[in-house]
């Protein structure tokens, strides 16, 4: 089984401590996401997977095998840069033959032409860098990574560099690259979306700790603590639990027995596309969110209205 | 190589800096050999009480003080003119009499003086060093100031001429401070290179207006003199204490 | 406004002018020219001048003085490289390291000359160390040979080369190198095919910059290589003193500027975008 095994990793900085004792699994052929904030250890644990950081204390094992103390060019694991970092005076195919080159691997030719048509960029193969669109860069550096065959691929924001319509685009072609060729993949993001729409399991890290791990339903649905309920998406607090503003009803007439209720004003109602959002005030004077459909009504400011949602959709999260 | 790099870098310094190192370090032995025999300071009295020495050394400041002012004046307006607009001829000569071989920049301003005074009674001297020396530091000059002005924002003098400054004002009045730092190096750099030219110097210096450089220039030509190495130490201190002493004054 | 910027451009023109370009001018005039009986210049116009500079005789001054800018500018490469590529890495001890190769440039260029002669004639440091160590019995010839030359062309033009490698690998992209090792290059080959081919502008810059003022220097040949190593400058300086040909020195003279010429125009055409 090649899984990556994190084992009681620690960093630290001159000034802080970064990672802050990460254990953790990944299974062989997952898709897994390490999802947080910025500054919050998951770019220096993916450099320490990667050989560009040597951890201070804990084990980096990949297929068995101990990483820690390896060069990068020595480990078998390859990076798609949050930049690319592709080598600006070689073309998209010279790019891609980096690695094999290195290797003095005999068939170089032919692997390029094949990583390059997997990605859709064969026509592209003789441009440099400079002359290719943001797609096509990023496409150049998943080949120039995946060419290697590695038993691990590290994806550092891979998506954050491009305009969001591309960056939707990229994110289903990346979901069926991944299926595709099998190879693991490690991906970080601060995108709550991207890391629930793409991932098979979720490592939720906050303050260089992992704050949950699971999938992204659970990790949604049954967020671990009240950093995690937020970071994942908007959520009215009230007392000891949470709800997301889309299980929220609201309504003019009385809902039915056995919801949680709360009588509130409408204090604003904004018409965001593909849904309304309307913000009221409970008598206590806190504030609350309904994400509502279109056919649920439309309501004024001013409006008094009963705000309400079924008991099994709270998180219980004590502060 | 992370250690033997290092060690490469080391030895380069010390390449750099050793031999003045020594050479400042024998200006204070006893022998007239190289070898070390004890600490004097024969070698400054004898630089000292060398009158033809003084003479030299005044006519370099000299020439270094009057050519400096004019060359930074002049560098400076010119660079100035050239940033509102550029003229390529000018520009252009500017750079390539900074790549000219100064032999062949002496040659030329040599056959063009000898060639002026057949018309004027005139002959090779103090001011035709000058001449020559504003001419080679002007195009330092130049290169520093348009340095400095290209970082410059032209919105600040339009916003000058919007308040009701004439164009004199919004150079005296907004440009020129912003540019201090930049010809205070440049006035620096206009003085070293006056003050050590010998080539140049030397061509169109004439008979009786010898100044430092040619003095050094004889003394090394004619064989080891422990002089040559107290002048030296003096110079390299000296032009040390002008850079601390300017890098102070523009930080104040 | 037109009326300011003439007056401020009109001290600089009038230098340009009269102290410039007018010499390059009779320079120009006076190579195609014929050398008179006392030395002067006068008719007939003639190509001859320019025509001599093919003689073997002076032939092999000129390859001599190609030969040594270009030794001088291969090793001004070789000690740089090494240097700005550890300066460039040195975090907050940079301007500190590059003010310490600067340093030695702002001394006389005739002190440093001199120290170098201080430290290789036949009575200098090196000699009598190894005499005093009694390993050699007569002095070693260091001074006054083309190596002499070449190391003193090194000392002067140093700071040249290291200047454009420092702000050229200064620019570099770190993650590049990241990029090379995750992808199996080791130091020597990510040097070799990531440095080294993005360095290549920084290169040509520094070759440029060291090889046009070695190619024409005069003073460290004149007292490193005293008359045993002359190079073009020394030439041309002949042709004006002791030889008195004042024709055949200008079209000399105009023979090494047209060098200069070229290269500077050949490094601009490739790399003037990233230079200027």
């Amino acid at each position: 089984m090649s899984e990556l095994i994190l084992e009681g990793i620690y960093k630290d900085f001159p000034t802080h401590r970064v990672v802050d004792g990460i254990t953790l699994t990944i299974p062989q052929g997952c898709f897994y996401s390490l999802l947080g904030p910025s500054g919050c250890g998951k770019t220096t644990t993916l450099r320490m997977i990667a050989g560009f950081d040597e951890p201070d204390r804990g084990l980096i094992k990949l297929a068995g095998r101990t990483l820690n103390g390896l060069r990068p060019y020595e480990r078998p694991v390859t990076t798609v840069f949050q930049s690319y970092a592709l080598f600006p005076h070689l073309t998209a195919a010279e790019n891609v033959a980096f690695g094999l080159r290195r290797r003095k691997d005999p068939d170089t030719a032919k692997k390029v032409r094949d990583a390059l048509e997997l990605v859709q960029l064969s026509a592209k193969a003789d441009r440099l860098p400079a002359k290719m669109s943001g797609g096509e860069r990023q496409r150049t550096a998943l080949a120039r990574a995946l060419v290697l065959e590695p038993e691990l691929l590290l994806l550092d924001e891979p998506l954050s560099a491009l305009d969001p319509a591309l960056r939707k685009q990229m994110r289903v072609e990346l979901k069926e690259l991944q299926a595709r060729v099998g190879i693991t993949f490690l991906f970080i993001t601060h995108d709550q979306e991207e890391a629930l729409s793409l991932s098979d399991r979720i490592a939720v890290m906050h303050q260089g700790r992992i704050e949950q791990m699971g999938s992204p339903q659970e990790i949604y649905l049954t967020p671990a603590t009240r950093f995690v309920a937020g970071f994942l998406g908007a959520v009215n607090w009230v007392g000891d639990v949470g709800v997301r503003p889309e299980l929220t009803r609201i309504s003019r007439e009385r809902p039915p027995s056995g919801m949680r209720v709360k009588e509130s004003t409408v204090s604003s109602a904004m018409f965001l596309g593909d849904c309304f959002r309307v913000e009221a005030q409970t008598a206590a004077g806190q504030s609350l969110v309904a994400q509502i459909a279109h056919g649920l009504g439309q309501f004024e400011r001013g409006e008094r209205v009963h705000l309400w949602w079924d008991p099994s959709d709270e998180m219980a999260l004590p502060e | 190589m992370k250690r033997l790099l290092p060690l490469y870098v080391i030895a380069i310094y010390a390449f750099l800096h050793v031999p003045l190192l020594i050479l400042c370090g024998f200006s204070f032995n006893s022998s007239k050999f190289t070898v070390w025999e004890g600490f004097s300071l024969v070698w400054y009295e004898a630089m000292w009480n060398d009158g033809a020495l003084a003479e030299a050394t005044l006519n370099s400041l000299v020439i270094a003080v009057v050519s400096t002012v004019v060359a930074t004046a002049v560098g400076t307006l010119g660079a100035y003119g050239l940033w509102k607009k550029n003229s390529r001829l000018l520009s252009g000569s500017m750079y390539l009499s900074l790549v000219t071989p100064e032999i062949i920049t002496g040659i030329a301003m040599l056959a063009t003086f000898q060639w002026a005074f057949r018309y004027l009674h005139l002959q090779l001297g103090m001011t035709t060093v000058i001449l020559a020396h504003v001419t080679f530091s002007m195009a330092y000059v130049l290169l520093v100031v348009m340095a400095r002005l290209r970082t410059a924002d032209p919105a600040l003098e339009e916003a000058a001429l919007d308040l009701g400054a004439t164009e004199w004002q919004a150079f005296r009045l907004v440009t020129l401070p912003m540019l201090k730092p930049g010809i205070a190096a440049a006035a620096l750099l206009a003085f070293t290179v006056s003050f050590d030219d010998y080539v140049i110097t030397a061509l169109v210096a004439g008979v009786d207006s010898e100044t430092l450089p040619m003095v050094l220039y004889a003394m090394a030509r004619r064989g080891a003199n422990p002089v040559v190495s107290a002048i030296s130490t003096v110079i390299f201190v000296g032009l040390g204490l002008l850079i601390v002493v300017s890098e102070r004054l523009q930080k104040a | 406004m037109m009326r300011l910027r003439a007056f401020f451009l009109l001290p600089a023109w009038a230098f340009t002018l009269l102290l410039f370009l007018a010499p390059m001018g009779i320079i120009v005039v006076y190579s195609l020219q014929t050398k008179g009986v006392y030395g002067g210049v006068g008719e007939p116009w003639t190509f001859e001048n320019y025509v001599r500079l093919f003689d073997p005789l002076y032939g092999v001054i000129l390859l001599r003085s190609f030969a040594m800018a270009g030794a001088a500018t291969f090793g001004c490469l070789v000690l740089a490289f090494p240097l700005a590529l550890y300066i460039s890495r040195s975090g907050t001890r940079k301007t500190l390291l590059l003010n310490l190769v600067m340093l030695p440039f702002w001394t006389s260029f005739l002190v440093r000359t001199y120290a170098w002669m201080f430290l290789l004639r036949d009575t200098g440091l090196i000699n009598s160390m190894l005499f005093g160590m009694g390993l050699i019995n007569e002095p070693l010839p260091l001074l006054y040979n083309d190596g002499a030359v070449v190391v003193g062309l090194i000392y002067g033009y140093l700071p040249f080369a290291v200047l454009p490698l420092y702000s050229n690998l200064e620019r570099l992209d770190k993650g590049l190198l990241e990029a090379a090792a995750d992808l199996g290059a080791k130091p020597w080959e990510a040097m070799l095919h990531v440095v080294l081919p993005l360095t290549a502008p920084g290169m040509r810059a520094a070759g440029v910059l060291v090889f046009i003022p070695s190619l024409g220097a005069y003073l460290t040949p004149d007292l490193l290589g005293g008359g045993k190593s002359m190079m073009i400058g020394n030439l041309v300086q002949n042709q004006f003193t002791s030889a008195r040909d004042w024709p055949f020195g200008s079209a000399l003279s105009l023979g090494l500027m047209a060098v200069v010429m070229l290269l500077l125009w050949a490094l601009l055409r490739r790399d003037g975008e990233e230079m200027l």
